[in-house]
């Protein structure tokens, strides 16, 4: 059941990756040439039919799973980095500066992301990949940081931390050779999931039209265009949407039957 | 001299006071038990013989000088002369670890001298457990092969003092007769500090004994002549209701 799990989402996963990295070297047409005729239907020259200018939707939607991604890794590289960063140091800093910390981030968590955005938007130069990456990134790092702070604490409440101590090891090979591994399990999965919500948040951030700028369209950005045409075209809509669909369900797949895998006392022995 | 001692040793966590007024010397071979309630502090005592905390006031002494617990080589040093053993073996091996690796790291992060790898093998020989545990994760075993190895990590620095907190405590009957019986041998070279519940268990393993309520010793000297005739009324409940219960686990 969990091992179905597991592959459905590498599946859903793989294929996301694949076009993505396929879009580097090679597209059906050019994303910004007119193609064809206008919001004309899915055909077997296009297969998701052409937009309002023409050009081919297929292309531009392949060009979406790279910008997913790039969103996806980008906000759970720092979100992860700056999160258990902050999380193990408040798991060791004194009660009150602990304390100071937690408020901190239950308000970041609290707090928008889209709000977050838009002031990020208005601290650099207008909205771009880079922010929405910096914006997503930090709203997922507040939530990791508390989470990882609890699993730290857990951890170095062990008496195999005690025994690490009286090993003659510092504080900050424990938490390379104790801490990490034994929290990063639970705080992989967590990130595979912020990755699946992070793919959601860019698509909402470009939809608002706080992501990245035409030609990199997004999936957001591409609902968003293709909005006032629901009913002539549908596939505008609809082609976008089920590509976020799979990519999201894919990593959320993926993480549940990465939970069961990475289970100490599951894996292999 | 003794191997470790405490003087006037005051101690409290966060301002409130755990113990009060704790002297007591290790002699060289003349094992100590600690018999004590729940919370009378026997296993605050241990983390501070072991360097874990400083007392308030007061001073621990080991190995003939003050242990001051901010330097690092005096910490190196003693980690080298005193090892714990804890109570739960379920918590006290990293479970994401081979035995090897458990038993390596101290002999590495010490810069022990010797093989790692046969020093591993040695201590593991010396708790009686097969060589091929070295490749299996701790899951593998059971609480009682667990606290075996609990041990022998803590034989790997050949420390002079070792320190346990009820080490048998979380272990079913036969298997803790098993391990005191591996204890009782071990305590031919090695002085123990046994903290238990167990009367019995601290008769067959120590010859002196201290009694602790709330913090401060109340009663300390020969273990025979303790049970033989309890000087302080806490003792004598603490015996009367120990003998009712000999099998209890906390
Ligand atoms: N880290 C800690 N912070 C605050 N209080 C503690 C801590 N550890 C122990 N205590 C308190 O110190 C007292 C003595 O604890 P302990 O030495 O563990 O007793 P024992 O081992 O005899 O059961 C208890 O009241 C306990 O609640
Ligand atoms: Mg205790």
């Amino acid at each position: 059941m969990r091992r179905t799990s597991l592959w459905i989402g590498a599946i859903l996963v793989g294929i996301n990756v694949a076009v993505a990295l396929l879009t580097l070297v090679w597209l059906p047409y050019d994303p910004t040439a007119m193609a064809g005729g206008r919001l004309q239907p899915p055909s077997w020259a296009h297969w998701a039919g052409t937009d309002r200018l023409g050009r081919d939707y297929f292309t531009q939607v392949m060009i979406g799973a790279r910008i997913a991604l790039t969103v996806g890794i980008g906000a759970a590289a720092l979100g992860g980095l700056i999160g258990t960063t902050l999380g193990v140091l408040s798991a060791f800093a004194q009660r009150g500066i602990d304390d100071a910390l937690a408020a901190t981030l239950d308000i970041l968590i609290a707090f928008p992301t889209l709000l977050l955005a838009m002031l990020v938007v208005a601290a650099s130069d207008g909205a771009s990949l880079g922010t929405a990456i910096l914006a997503i990134g930090i709203a997922m790092s507040a939530i990791l940081a508390r989470l990882v702070r609890i699993l730290t604490k857990r951890v170095l409440a062990q008496d195999y931390i005690t025994a690490a101590r009286c090993s003659g090891l510092g504080w900050g090979r424990i938490v390379l050779v104790h801490v990490l591994p034994n929290i990063a399990p639970t705080v992989l999965v967590a990130i595979a999931l912020q990755f699946g919500l992070a793919v959601i948040a860019e698509a909402s951030l470009s939809y608002l039209g706080l992501g990245a700028p035409p030609p990199n369209a997004s999936w957001g950005q591409l609902l968003q265009s293709a909005q006032s045409t629901v009913y002539n075209a549908p596939i505008g809509v609809i082609a976008p949407g089920l590509a976020l669909m799979a990519l999201v369900l894919g990593i959320n797949f993926l993480a549940d039957g990465l939970r069961d895998l990475l289970d100490p006392e599951r894996g292999a022995a | 001299m003794s191997l470790i001692s405490l003087r006037d040793v005051q101690f409290g966590y966060g301002g409130q006071p755990i113990l009060h007024d704790v002297s007591l010397a290790l002699e060289q071979g003349e094992s100590l038990g600690i018999l004590g309630e729940s919370g009378s502090g026997k296993s605050t005592i241990l983390r501070l013989m072991l360097g874990l905390a400083r007392p308030d006031q007061g001073v621990v002494e080991a190995d003939g000088s003050v242990l001051d617990i901010r330097s690092r080589p005096r910490m190196q040093a003693h980690r080298r002369f005193v090892q714990p053993v804890f109570q739960d073996p379920y918590t006290s091996l990293d479970p994401r670890m081979k035995v090897r690796r458990i038993l390596t790291e101290p002999h590495v992060a010490l810069d022990l001298p010797g093989d790692a790898g046969a020093e591993a093998a040695r201590v593991l020989d010396a708790v009686g457990l097969p060589a091929d545990s070295l490749d299996r994760y701790p899951r593998a075993f059971s609480g009682g092969q667990r606290q075996r190895i609990a041990i022998a990590r803590a034989l790997i620095a050949r420390p002079r003092v070792l320190l346990a907190d009820e080490p048998v405590s979380a272990l079913d009957l036969a298997t803790k007769v098993r391990v005191i019986e591996l204890l009782t041998e071990l305590a031919r070279d090695i002085t123990l500090v046994l903290v238990s519940h167990d009367i019995a268990i601290v008769a067959a393993l120590c010859p002196r004994m201290i009694v602790l309520q709330q913090g401060r010793i109340v009663e300390g000297g020969a273990t025979r002549h303790i049970l033989r005739a309890p000087q302080h009324p806490y003792t004598q409940r603490l015996l009367a209701s120990l003998q009712h219960m000999p099998e209890e686990t906390p």
